[in-house]
């Protein structure tokens, strides 16, 4: 069974580049188009939390370092 | 429950300048990684370029010091002769190291001076607006070369890593990108086996990093990285250059 994780976003700071969305090997990230942060960008998000398997791809990308991954 | 990925304590909890889905966010996270794993924070120098990465100071979590265009070499030199216990490194864009930077580049290494060095190849000029740079591919296009990059005007763009693997001096060279987590992962090992090098004092040593540049480039960030693999990287072929630790017969024997 594969590792069940958390992937957290610190949304103030992210600048919506969407590198973490095409990396991720369960789609489950996406930008937020309903949503616009300080900085003015839509922020990245998580759709499905169940689903994620704690492989860190998202975080490796991201220039911003908004994400914080858990394995649970 | 345990945290597997969290910001490094080797940068500020500044948010960066650079623009959106700009790399120089994911390598300067792999140099403070790296220093932070080897426990060399406290003791480390950075030297900053000029270019897009000139605000470097205020996010890597050490002593920095600033640099005119092109002499972050020449300035890390300096501070490691006078301090030899510390760990200094210079963190150079391709404007910066491959073009105004040349000659302090290659008579460091040639002088196999102990600092370890982060060269951000971009192949253009990002701060001041997108011009060609010596590293910009033949026919791409920058505002300097509306009509693309033409090498019979231009001249063909600079491998740095191939020319300073063919000094003596030059312990440790290798070229990484940052095109897939894979790439990241691997540049990470890269950094922090020339960071090791110095640790070691056996000299010089340096990590081409090919980065992309998605606001001159005109290219969306996941895209950016695309035209990164398929365009530098057949241009600028990744893996190890020279590793002297590793040679067994000294060159020419």
């Amino acid at each position: 069974m594969a590792a069940k994780g958390r992937v957290t976003f610190s949304q103030d700071q992210c600048k919506g580049c969407g590198l973490c969305v095409d990396v991720c090997p369960v789609h489950i990230l996406a930008l937020d188009r309903e949503s616009i942060n300080a900085k003015g960008y839509n922020p990245a998000y998580c759709t499905d939390q169940e689903k994620c398997i704690a492989c860190t791809n998202c975080a490796t990308m991201c220039p911003d370092l908004v994400i914080v991954v858990e394995r649970l | 429950m345990a945290v597997v990925f969290e910001r490094t304590k080797g940068l500020t909890p500044i948010s960066t300048h650079y623009c959106p889905g700009c790399t120089h966010g994911i390598i300067h996270r792999l140099t403070a990684e790296a220093m932070e794993e080897l426990g060399v924070l406290d003791q480390a120098i950075g030297v900053a370029p000029v270019g897009c990465s000139v605000l470097a100071y205020k996010y890597f979590n050490c002593d920095m010091h600033e640099a005119a265009h092109g002499r972050a070499p020449a300035v890390a030199t300096g501070i490691k002769r006078v301090l030899p216990d510390k760990f200094v490194f210079t963190y150079q864009g391709d404007g910066d190291l491959a073009s105004i930077g040349t000659a302090e580049i290659v008579h460091a290494a040639h002088r196999s001076e102990n600092i370890s060095v982060v060269f951000v190849n971009n192949a253009i000029y990002g701060m001041t607006g997108g011009q060609m740079a010596p590293t910009t591919l033949a026919g791409q296009r920058t505002t300097t070369s509306p009509l693309g990059r033409d090498p019979a005007h231009a001249g063909y763009p600079i491998r740095i890593s191939e020319m300073l693997a063919t000094i003596p001096g030059a312990t440790f060279i290798e070229r990484v990108a940052v095109d897939s987590p894979a790439n990241v992962r691997k540049a990470k090992r890269a950094i922090k086996r020339a960071f090791e090098i110095q640790l070691e004092g056996k000299g010089f040593s340096l990590v081409e990093v090919l980065s992309t540049c998605p606001t001159n480039w005109g290219i969306e960030p996941p895209n950016a990285l695309k035209w990164l693999k398929e365009n530098m990287i057949p241009y600028y072929p990744l893996g190890n250059f020279r590793d002297a630790t590793k040679e067994e017969v000294s060159d020419g024997q």
